[in-house]
């Protein structure tokens, strides 16, 4: 196939996508050119909003590094949300314990800490789950995420209560010295969320190119039972996987509770949704850790898009959800139609041999 | 509460995991995992819902959450049988998207009141003893999710089609060499699972959860129900049973609610799922090296009697669950 087909189908997929989504748009009586220019400014239309972008990219980013990890290993980590909510409980319980002992900086690195340590314990939960009891990954990381958010509940109304106050809104916010500085101000994002996010994918597609680590993880991939044959250890190396997305999702609960436009408290739902984005993110880029940047940036705009379209055209706020879906399925229908064409290309060719 | 009038209330609540349930139990028989129930559910159910409340009828509204149910399922059944796409990304994307649709598609009918399935029992069998108020005192749901889960296992086990059918999953090749034409045949088995997924979503909003609102309130829901086909272990019957059980945990977990005040109510709802991954791990473990190791190591009383143990709680999926196939 010429490669000016290859970027034609490409193109088509995402306009069948952009179609459906106008169609929608036009269902529910809302005119489509203005949502998509209220979802723009909404994103980008001041400095103050594309920080707000930002914010939510580093999650995204942490959890879309650590996913390229487990998905190289052929494992379905579904698990990340509970993996980010147990890391933004660890978080929130280390700077419980600290804050008024340490300095700020210190407190804010154990926590951190912290959360690599939650998020990992409760990846590595479903490794063993997977691994020696036979749970498909899938099920017992749903199953966990459950439990997270109902752990989260239970210390917000329970242990964390703030005082007086019996809701599920939130713990005590933590006081601004735990906040992490914005870049300038106005600008309510952090200089240390986005070189967090940037670092952790740039290292993890170092890792998976040019490592014995990264080589192993994807021979585990490509086929498990070959790699086990080959000598690879294959059950360390899944968990290793898993620990390490767990970790990097534990990162992206840090994030959520001291980042500098945060809610500096542990709340309910606290993962929002950034997990599963991420395996939406990695699915669209293919397993490419490089293009999951962009498109990790991308996504983010539009979900805080949506947000600012929800609040002024009385439409809900998961209209960045369905954009965000519709993409990732048109790609994955346009890739099975180009490599069922260059198959049949490829055959044609070798039959006219 | 007396014993018969619970087991009335468990049944009444059944029909949506049921419809579930047994819908993609079929579908995965033929070897296609349909991932997307949890937002299935919900499309569906926001459909059926629409639909029954613009049209002011309650069959159009479940026939449009069965359409729509079997919309989704044939694009999976398209992305991977016929573009070798995986199943499990394909379901997953289609799981948020469907959950989202329905959030933006439904909101301008969020808690807005709308027709429900009657009640109605069936005269003279409703009177007798025992069965009569828990088995005909319901509704026509009730009814249909009765005779669908005999019908599928009498379909499954007692026709040659049905024969067929499990060929799919367990042996597609040689299923093919029996003249069967093993994509087409996924192609219907996924459409109809899917469409008995849908059914489940109108059964929710149109009876047993009546109504549409952002969060629904069942979500997770579609979930439970992919992990109770893998311990129902994929027939039609142990399903049921799992479905009917699940029910019954989650009467009790409302029960022991109001019985412990203390601990927060938003806890309650997610004591299924603990219990599932605990199900889950005791109907795979005979799966597992490790215990068959553990088992030779001891006495052999003890070890015979747990291996029987573990056996009869043992699943294993059909052979080629999730596999492409291919014509050599």
């Amino acid at each position: 196939m010429s490669r000016a087909a290859d970027w034609g189908l490409r193109i088509a997929g995402i306009g069948a996508a952009l179609l459906l989504v106008t169609l929608i748009l036009a269902a529910l009586g809302t005119s489509p050119a203005q949502a998509f220019r209220l979802i723009w400014d909404g994103a980008v239309g001041s400095p103050a909003k594309f920080a707000y972008v930002l914010t939510a990219w580093a999650p995204v980013l942490l959890c879309a590094a650590g996913l390229l990890l487990t998905f190289a290993a052929g494992l379905w980590n579904i698990g990340i949300e509970g993996q980010v909510v147990m890391g933004a409980i660890f978080v929130t319980g280390m700077l419980r314990l600290t804050q008024d002992v340490l300095p700020p900086a210190a407190a804010l690195f154990l926590a951190a800490l912290a959360g690599i340590v939650g998020g990992a314990l409760w990846a590595a939960l479903a490794g063993v789950l997977r691994l020696y009891g036979q749970v498909n990954e899938i099920f017992g990381g749903l199953g966990l995420n459950f439990i997270a958010g109902s752990l989260t509940v239970y210390l917000v109304l329970g242990p964390w209560k703030r005082a007086g106050i019996g809701s599920t809104s939130g713990t005590q916010p933590f006081p601004p010295k735990l906040w992490l500085p914005p870049i300038l101000p106005g600008i309510n994002v952090s200089l240390v969320e986005i070189v967090v996010g940037l670092a952790a994918i740039v290292l993890v597609c170092l890792a998976l190119r040019g490592t014995y680590f990264g080589l192993r993880l994807k021979a585990i991939g490509k086929n498990l039972r070959s790699a086990f044959l080959l000598g690879v250890p294959t059950e360390r190396h899944m968990l290793a996987a898993f620990a390490l997305c767990g970790a990097l999702a534990g990162l992206a609960g840090w994030v959520l509770v001291v980042g500098t436009s945060s809610r500096h408290q542990l709340f309910p739902l606290i993962s929002g949704g950034y997990g599963f984005l991420g395996i939406l993110v990695v699915l669209l880029a293919n397993l490419n850790a490089l293009w999951s940047i962009p498109i990790s940036l991308f996504f983010a705009a539009i979900s805080m898009g949506s947000l600012q379209l929800a609040l002024q055209a009385q439409l809900d706020s998961s209209l960045g959800g369905v954009i965000q879906g519709l993409l990732v399925l048109a790609v994955l229908i346009v890739g099975g139609i180009r490599s069922r064409l260059a198959a049949a290309s490829s055959e044609r060719t070798a039959r006219s041999r | 509460m007396d014993i018969v009038t619970f087991a009335a209330v468990v049944l009444a609540a059944s029909p949506p995991i049921i419809f579930a349930v047994i819908g993609e139990t079929i579908t995965e028989k033929a070897g296609v995992i349909n991932l997307s129930l949890d937002g299935s559910i919900l499309l569906t159910a926001m459909t059926a819902f629409v639909v029954a409340l613009t049209t002011n009828n309650l069959i159009l509204g479940c026939l449009a959450g069965m359409a729509v149910g079997a919309a989704i399922a044939l694009i999976i059944a398209f992305a991977s049988l016929t573009l070798k796409q995986p199943q499990v990304a394909t379901g997953f994307v289609l799981t948020l998207l469907c959950r989202d649709l329905a959030y933006v598609l439904g909101n301008p009918y969020s808690r807005v009141p709308g027709p429900q399935v009657p009640h109605t029992p069936i005269p003279g069998l409703m009177n007798l003893p025992v069965i009569g108020p828990i088995l005909f005192d319901q509704n026509p749901v009730v009814y249909l999710s009765l005779v669908l889960i005999v019908l599928t296992w009498a379909y499954m086990y007692k026709t040659q089609p049905g024969l067929k059918l499990q060929g799919l999953g367990e042996k597609p090749a040689a299923t093919y060499v029996r003249g069967v034409n093993v994509n087409r045949m996924r192609y219907v088995y996924t459409a109809v699972g899917g469409a008995l997924v849908g059914l489940g979503g109108a059964a929710f909003s149109l009876l047993v959860k009546p109504g549409w609102a952002r969060p629904y309130g069942i979500e997770g829901t579609g979930w439970i129900a992919l992990a109770i086909v893998i311990f129902g272990g994929w027939r039609p019957l142990r399903a049921a049973a799992g479905a009917y059980f699940f029910v019954l945990l989650q009467m009790l977990a409302n029960t022991l609610q109001s019985a412990l005040p203390s601990v927060p109510t938003q806890v309650f709802p997610t004591l299924p799922f603990p219990l599932m991954i605990l199900t889950l791990v005791l109907v795979t473990l005979g799966n597992a090296d490790w215990v068959n190791r553990l088992l030779n190591r001891l006495p052999e009383g003890v070890a015979r009697w747990l291996r029987r143990t573990i056996k009869a709680l043992q699943t294993s999926p059909p052979a080629a669950l999730g596999t492409v196939w291919e014509k050599q």
